[in-house]
């Protein structure tokens, strides 16, 4: 097959590039630029992008010997991605830009671009399995359930899952280090890249007071009783329980939490523990990453945190809703994140929670 | 490299010496540098005491804009009068002294052929003559191919003086320093077949300006630093060697009738001007030039864009926005060049593929 590998300069994006072209596969190595001002330098595991990853990038190619270009996609990742988190903190949801990012730049655009010049899918160095059955081509759990990556990679559609080859879904990280060092590819023992890629300072809170302000508001208690104030309600997420600095203390002296942030009012509203229990979450805009789900209720698991457990669930769509009733409560579910179904290690589908009960 | 310079510069690498020392063996070196430099100056009409050999065309522009204007300012002079489609060896350091040293920068605009606008320059002498250090104009542009007007230029200039980029222009076509009547011109062996990482600034006999290097003051005290024999006798022997500026610009030509055949809203930029005989910078709307050059690499056609920023995105020229063009048609524009080895089978070559890589590059623009 002809490929574009998308390459971040990183240790995985480089091993997945390696192997494909041993697979005898025709690749081409693509870095992608998603800061129209990149940093020069990457500091530590904060951010990625810079000017000295695409350097690594071009030099992994270099010594795989694939030839490699660096597409901008500043202005896609800005509207789709870095707008999208924006809108949805200020709106008092916690989306996940990761998975915005493979649904709407790698598998997107890249993808679209790929194969309008002839070429047929995208290699990455994501951590997930794909299979080939009666079912078609399903998106699965990678073996290294430490660094599992397809619960960022359900909003794939079946089209898209058709044109993504994940080749290191079948190692753990610490073999690819050390595939890495053997193929002779200097980020070997590069760090791993955590935290938000375009927030490099790390400081989440601080990035969205600079573009969404800090409108002083109250925090309220279940009986909209005003008991402090906040800096931003959006600094905020669902089972929080340090920094509220609340003053007034419980009847029992339990601790608060909160519980809920009512972005039009400017409200954060916090209490007691119990509260935090969800049951029920119901999902819109649901993708299927294989076999489109039905009314038909079937037990199965669902992942509600990029790097959380999978919880035993019952799960239907209604016609417009994905909607899951878990076994056990759990205790803090913020709305923006994804709903992801699992049928043990195939991923079934997921959506993003616009409600909990 | 071309075969004479290879030549040259291997048997070179073998001896021993530096040229400048007293022994026997900086002797002989110093006598192959300066045959070389000899050969150089009497191949580009200039003394050879006015050669002062660098690393590259960018050190020399570098010398000849900042020394210029150095000493131009010790003067009460702080204008520094350059094109807008200058390549980035002259824009960045003019940036530059705007930035640090005081300078006070004028890009002169240009038409939409890609030539310099005359009557602005005309009318910025008349103005600021006895404020501006130094006009630097480069003989060709390096994505275009358009001539500049220097000799014009210089009369215009009067006791100004005038610095030129010819690193594209020598060989290709008739380049002569005196004729000109420029203070100061650039070359660049590998732009001629000679090695990389040598280049010259003809610089009047004569003439002190500061230098950028100082040590053991070789070249004029303007470049200090040991000199690099092996490459300097190379880029002479490429000197000599004849380059095909006809046979070169009929391929040219009949690529221009091929793509307007074959690709018939593509458009040539700077095609109504004079122009080098190798290079063809093309619009082919609807497509980006990154995208294209992929393609074209895969089928194994080299050609290139503008530039890319430091991080390697591509970007839209400046050359061709500073000659009309919108951020999207300046993005879907390609140059190609043709040298001395190209044939008339590269060019089959070229048009069997290209057809299909537009028609690819258009489908994957979406934007």
């Amino acid at each position: 097959m002809k490929l574009i590998a998308a390459m971040s300069g990183g240790v995985d994006s480089a091993v997945a590039a390696a192997r494909a072209v041993e697979a005898g596969h025709e690749v081409i190595g693509v870095h992608l630029a998603l800061s129209a001002n990149p940093q020069k330098y990457r500091s530590g595991a904060r951010g990625c992008c810079t000017i000295e990853d695409s350097h690594d990038a071009r030099r992994a190619a270099d010594v795989i010997g694939i030839p490699f270009y660096i597409w901008d996609m500043a202005e896609e990742f800005h509207d789709g991605v870095v707008e999208d988190f924006l809108a949805e903190y200020a709106a008092g949801r916690t989306p996940n830009p990761c998975l915005r990012c493979n649904e709407k730049i790698k598998f997107a655009a890249v993808l679209d671009r790929a194969r309008a010049m002839g070429f047929d899918g995208v290699v990455t160095g994501h951590y997930a399995r794909t299979q080939i059955s009666e079912q078609g081509k399903t998106l699965h759990r990678a073996v290294d359930h430490a660094k599992d990556q397809s619960y960022v990679l359900s909003v794939l559609t079946v089209t898209q899952i058709e044109g993504a080859i994940f080749p290191l879904g079948d190692t753990t990280k610490v073999d690819i280090r050390k595939e890495a060092e053997a193929r002779g590819l200097a980020v070997a023992q590069k760090p791993d890249s955590h935290d938000i890629c375009f927030v490099p300072s790390g400081d989440n809170a601080g990035w969205l007071r600079d573009r969404l302000g800090s409108e002083v508001g109250p925090i309220v208690d279940q009986d909209g009783k005003k008991i402090g104030e906040h800096k931003g309600a959006y600094t905020y997420t669902i089972g929080q329980r340090k920094g509220l600095g609340i003053t007034v203390p419980t009847v029992d002296g339990s601790p608060r939490f909160v519980l809920k942030i009512e972005p039009v009012s400017n409200t954060v509203v916090v209490g007691a523990r119990e509260e935090l229990a969800v049951t029920t979450m119901r999902g819109e805009r649901p993708v299927w990453c294989g076999p489109a789900v039905t009314s038909e209720v079937k037990a199965g698991l669902v992942q509600i945190r990029a790097h959380g457990a999978a919880l035993p669930c019952t799960y239907f769509f209604d016609g417009t809703f994905l909607l899951a009733t878990l076994a056990q409560p759990l205790l803090g579910l913020a709305t923006g994140q994804a709903m992801v179904i699992y049928d043990g290690d195939r991923v079934v589908g997921s959506a993003t929670i616009c409600e909990t009960r | 490299m071309s075969t004479a310079a290879f030549t040259a510069i291997s048997a070179q690498l073998q001896l021993l010496g530096n040229p400048s020392s007293l022994h026997t063996h900086g002797r002989a070196a110093r006598k192959s540098l300066e045959d070389a430099r000899e050969s150089i100056a009497k191949a580009v009409g200039c003394l050879a005491a006015e050669v002062i050999f660098t690393a590259s065309g960018t050190e020399a522009n570098n010398i000849a804009l900042k020394g210029l204007y150095w000493q131009g300012r010790d003067q009460g002079k702080k204008v520094i009068v350059i094109s807008e489609i200058e390549h980035r060896a002259i824009l960045d350091p003019a940036q530059w002294l705007q930035d640090h040293e005081g300078a006070e920068l004028i890009k002169i605009d240009v038409s939409t052929d890609g030539v310099i606008n005359l009557e602005t320059l005309k009318n910025v002498i008349s103005e600021r003559t006895n404020e501006i250090a130094v006009i630097s104009v480069m003989h060709s542009n390096n994505e275009t191919g358009v001539l500049q007007p220097i000799s014009e230029i210089v009369t215009l200039a009067g006791d100004i003086p005038v610095h030129t980029d010819a690193v594209q222009s020598f060989k290709k076509i008739p380049l002569n320093y005196n004729q000109l009547g420029v203070f100061a011109m650039t070359l660049s062996a590998h732009k001629v077949g000679g090695p990389l990482g040598i280049g010259a600034l003809i610089l009047r006999r004569a003439v002190e300006i500061p230098a950028l290097l100082h040590g053991g003051g070789q070249e004029r005290e303007i470049r200090s630093g040991t000199l690099n024999a092996p490459s300097i006798v190379a880029f002479a022997a490429a000197v000599q060697e004849a380059y095909p500026t006809t046979a070169v610009a009929e391929l040219r030509d009949r690529f221009i009738t091929k793509v307007q055949a074959l690709i018939p809203d593509a458009y040539i930029n700077g095609n109504s001007k004079d122009r080098l005989p190798g290079i063809i910078n093309v619009t082919f709307p609807g497509t980006q030039s990154d995208t294209l050059l992929l393609l074209l690499d895969s089928a194994r056609v080299s050609a290139s864009t503008g530039s890319a920023c430091s991080a390697g995105v591509h970007e839209a020229s400046h050359v061709l926005l500073a000659m009309g063009h919108t951020d999207t048609t300046a993005q879907s524009s390609l140059r190609f060049s043709f040298g001395a080895t190209s044939t008339q089978a590269d060019l089959d070559f070229i048009m069997s593929v290209l057809p299909d890589v537009i028609s690819r590059g258009r489908a994957a623009n979406k934007k």
